[in-house]
C-alpha cells in the first residue's frame, strides 16, 4: 500500500462519563479510500471532528504526514493539508459559487495579505479555484449564488471548496446524505476521480456506494472499531452482520 | 438574494452617481451654506467616517461592537494632551500619533474581546468601554467628568484649520479619503476574509483561516479610524468630555449605520447624515399643550429607525438604491394590439 497520510492512534473522546469515541485505531492511505460506517451515534461524525481539530481528543495521537498534529486547531490542522466537507452542508450561501472556491483557495497564501489589492487579482488562487470547480463539475455554475442551488449541487461545492485548499487528506462526512440517485451517482464518479491524489476517509450510509468506492472499511458501534479491513471481509464478519449489516446483506 | 446585493456591497452605477453627485454639492456647499452650517456639515462628514469606521467591524466582519466610540474618544483626549496651554501643535505628528493611541487601544482590547462571540462580544465591548468612560470621568489628572479644553486647532500646513473653510475641506479630504480606502479594502483579499467570518466563521476555520488574527487586525483597524473621526471631532469643537467614549456615543454609531444600510460604507455616510439632520430636526420640534415633542427627540429618533429597519432592510441607501433603479419599461403594444 501506498504511504499512510493520516493516522490515528488510540484516538478517544470522553464527553463526561460517555466515550463518544474509544480507543479509534485508523490509517489513510495515499489513493485510497477508507470508509466508515457504522449506526446512528456510532461516533462516526465525532472522529471526523477530532481528526479535523474541530473537537480536541482526550486521549490519543493524530500524525498528519508525518508531523504529530494532536490538539492542533482546525486551521492549522487544514493549513497542514487535511481538507473536510460536514455532514449538514456547511458553505456560505449568499456567496456565488466563484466566491465560495476562491476563498477557500485564497487561505493557501495568506502570508503575504495585501490589503489594497484586489481579491480576484491572485493568478495561483484563482487557477486553484477553478481547477476545483472543474473537478467537481461546477464550472457551468460559477456565478450562481450557493443558497439558491439544489441540494446535490451544495454538497459538490462543499467537496470543490475542500479541493480549493489543495488537501492531500480528504475527510467526507455522509456526502452522499439527502442526494437522489443521479445526483448520488454524479458524487461517486466524482470521489473515484478524487481518489488517486489524495488519501481519503468516507463516512457514509449508503452501503452500495461504500462497497462501489472503498478500499477499505471500518466499522464503529459505540464508538468503538469492530472490524476493520478489506470491504469483502469486512462484510463476511459474522460480529458486523450482527451488529449492523442486518439481514439486507 | 445574494449577499453582494442584499448589502449593497456591489454599489450599483446608479448609486456610484449619486454618491459622486453627493460629493459635488458637499464640496460646493461652502458657497451657499452660512457658517454655521459649514460646521454643522463638517461635523456631520467626521461623524460619517466615525460611522464608516464602525461599519467594517458591524456591516463587513459581523461584530456587534458596542464600544466603539472609545476609540472615538481616545484619540480626540490625545489632541487635548498634545496640544500645549499657549500654542498650536503640527497636525502632521499629532494626527498620526492620536490615531495610533486609539488603534493601539483597539488591539489591546481587541486581544480579549474578539475571542467571545455574538452577545458575549456586545457586552464585553461596552464593560471596556465604559472601563475607558470611568477612567477619564474618575481622574482630575484626566479631565475629570468636565473634560479637557483643546486651546488651538491644530496646524496643518497646506490647510487653515483655523478658517471655517479650512477645516471643512480638509475633513471633505479625509472623508473621501476614508471612503475610498474601505471600499478598496472591502474587495481585497482581506476584505473577503472578513465577509467570510461574517457569513460563516465555522467553515473559515476549517479552511485554514486563523479568524483570530483577522478579526483582531479589523478591530484595530477600525479603531485606529475611530480615532482618526475622534481627533477632528475634538479640533472642531475645541474640547473633549468623557462623554464622547459614553454608551450614548456608540450606539449612536450603531443607529447611524443601520439607518444609513450595512456592510458598504456609503450607507454609513448616509446614515450619519440623516442621523444628525433628524437629530436636529427633532430637538426642534414644537411644544404641544403640555407636552414639548422635540425634548423627546429620542422618541420620534427611535420609532424613525424602527421603521426603516421594518420597510427598508437596507436601509436608507438600499430605499435609494429601490428609487434609483431603473424599471423595466412597459411593454409597447403590437401592431395587432393597437388596431384590436
Amino acid at each position: 500500500m501506498n504511504e499512510v497520510l493520516l493516522s490515528a492512534r488510540d484516538i478517544t473522546k470522553r464527553f463526561g462519563g460517555l466515550s463518544a469515541v474509544n480507543q479509534v485505531c485508523l490509517d489513510l492511505h495515499q489513493g485510497a479510500i477508507h470508509a466508515v460506517i457504522g449506526p446512528n451515534g456510532a461516533g462516526k461524525s465525532t472522529l471526523t471532528h477530532l481528526l479535523s481539530g474541530d473537537i480536541a481528543p482526550s486521549a490519543g495521537t493524530v500524525t498528519l504526514a508525518g508531523q504529530d498534529v494532536t490538539g492542533w486547531r482546525p486551521e492549522r490542522i487544514s493549513r497542514a493539508g487535511l481538507g473536510r466537507s460536514y455532514q449538514k452542508t456547511n458553505i456560505f450561501l449568499p456567496f456565488t459559487v466563484w466566491e465560495n472556491v476562491r476563498l477557500a483557495a485564497q487561505s493557501r497564501r495568506q502570508r503575504a495579505v495585501r490589503w489594497l489589492s484586489l481579491a480576484g487579482g491572485f493568478a495561483d488562487t484563482n487557477e486553484r479555484a477553478t481547477r476545483a470547480l472543474e473537478l467537481a463539475r461546477l464550472q457551468h455554475r460559477r456565478d450562481a449564488v450557493a443558497g439558491t442551488m439544489s441540494h446535490g449541487e451544495q454538497r459538490q461545492l462543499e467537496i470543490a471548496m475542500s479541493l480549493a485548499t489543495a488537501p492531500r487528506v480528504l475527510l467526507l462526512d455522509e456526502p452522499l446524505a439527502g442526494m437522489g440517485t443521479a445526483e448520488a451517482e454524479r458524487m461517486v464518479e466524482l470521489l473515484l476521480r478524487l481518489k488517486a491524489e489524495h488519501a481519503m476517509m468516507l463516512v457514509e450510509h449508503d452501503m452500495d456506494a461504500v462497497f462501489a468506492l472503498a478500499d477499505r472499511l471500518t466499522v464503529m458501534v459505540n464508538g468503538q472499531v469492530i472490524a476493520s479491513g478489506a470491504p469483502a471481509q469486512v462484510r463476511a464478519d459474522p460480529m458486523v452482520q450482527t451488529a449492523y449489516l442486518g439481514e439486507e446483506h | 438574494m445574494s449577499a453582494a446585493k442584499a448589502n449593497l456591497e456591489l454599489l450599483p452605477r446608479s448609486l456610484q452617481a449619486l454618491l459622486a453627485l453627493a460629493f459635488l454639492a458637499l464640496a460646493l456647499f461652502p458657497l451657499v451654506g452660512t457658517d454655521f452650517y459649514v460646521q454643522s456639515v463638517a461635523r456631520m462628514m467626521i461623524l460619517a467616517m466615525f460611522a464608516m469606521s464602525l461599519d467594517l467591524l458591524l456591516g463587513v466582519t459581523g461584530l456587534v461592537s458596542l464600544g466603539h466610540a472609545a476609540f472615538f474618544g481616545l484619540a480626540g483626549y490625545a489632541l487635548a494632551f498634545l496640544t500645549p496651554a499657549g500654542e498650536p501643535v503640527s497636525l502632521w505628528w499629532t494626527l498620526p500619533a492620536a490615531v495610533a493611541a486609539s488603534g493601539l487601544a483597539a488591539l489591546v482590547i481587541g486581544f480579549f474581546v474578539v475571542r467571545t462571540h455574538g452577545i458575549y462580544f456586545i457586552m464585553v465591548t461596552m464593560a471596556f468601554a465604559q472601563m475607558v468612560y470611568y477612567l477619564f470621568f474618575d481622574n482630575k489628572w484626566l479631565g475629570g467628568s468636565d473634560g479637557l479644553y483643546v486651546n488651538f486647532k491644530p496646524d496643518a500646513w497646506l490647510f487653515d484649520l483655523d478658517s471655517k473653510l479650512g477645516f471643512y475641506y480638509f475633513t471633505l479630504a479625509m472623508l473621501a479619503l476614508v471612503y475610498c480606502f474601505l471600499r478598496r479594502l472591502l474587495w481585497s483579499p482581506f476584505g473577503r476574509v472578513l465577509a467570510g467570518i461574517r457569513v460563516n466563521e465555522h467553515r473559515m476555520r476549517a479552511m485554514g483561516y486563523g479568524t483570530f488574527g483577522y478579526k483582531l487586525a479589523a478591530f484595530t483597524l477600525a479603531g485606529a479610524l475611530a480615532g482618526l473621526a475622534g481627533y477632528l471631532y475634538a479640533a472642531q469643537s475645541g474640547f473633549v468630555n468623557p462623554e464622547l467614549m459614553g454608551f450614548h456615543a456608540s450606539a449612536h454609531a450603531i443607529m447611524m449605520v443601520i439607518l444609513g444600510g450595512m456592510g458598504n460604507f456609503a450607507g454609513a455616510i448616509v446614515g450619519a447624515f440623516a442621523f444628525e439632520y433628524l437629530l436636529h430636526w427633532f430637538k426642534d420640534l414644537p411644544q404641544v399643550g403640555a407636552f414639548n415633542l422635540g425634548k423627546h427627540w429620542q422618541l420620534w429618533m427611535g420609532l424613525f429607525i424602527v421603521l426603516v429597519v421594518v420597510f427598508a432592510r437596507a436601509g436608507l441607501l438600499g430605499a435609494l438604491e429601490r428609487l434609483t433603479r431603473r424599471r423595466p419599461a412597459a411593454p409597447v403594444p403590437t401592431e395587432e394590439e393597437r388596431t384590436a
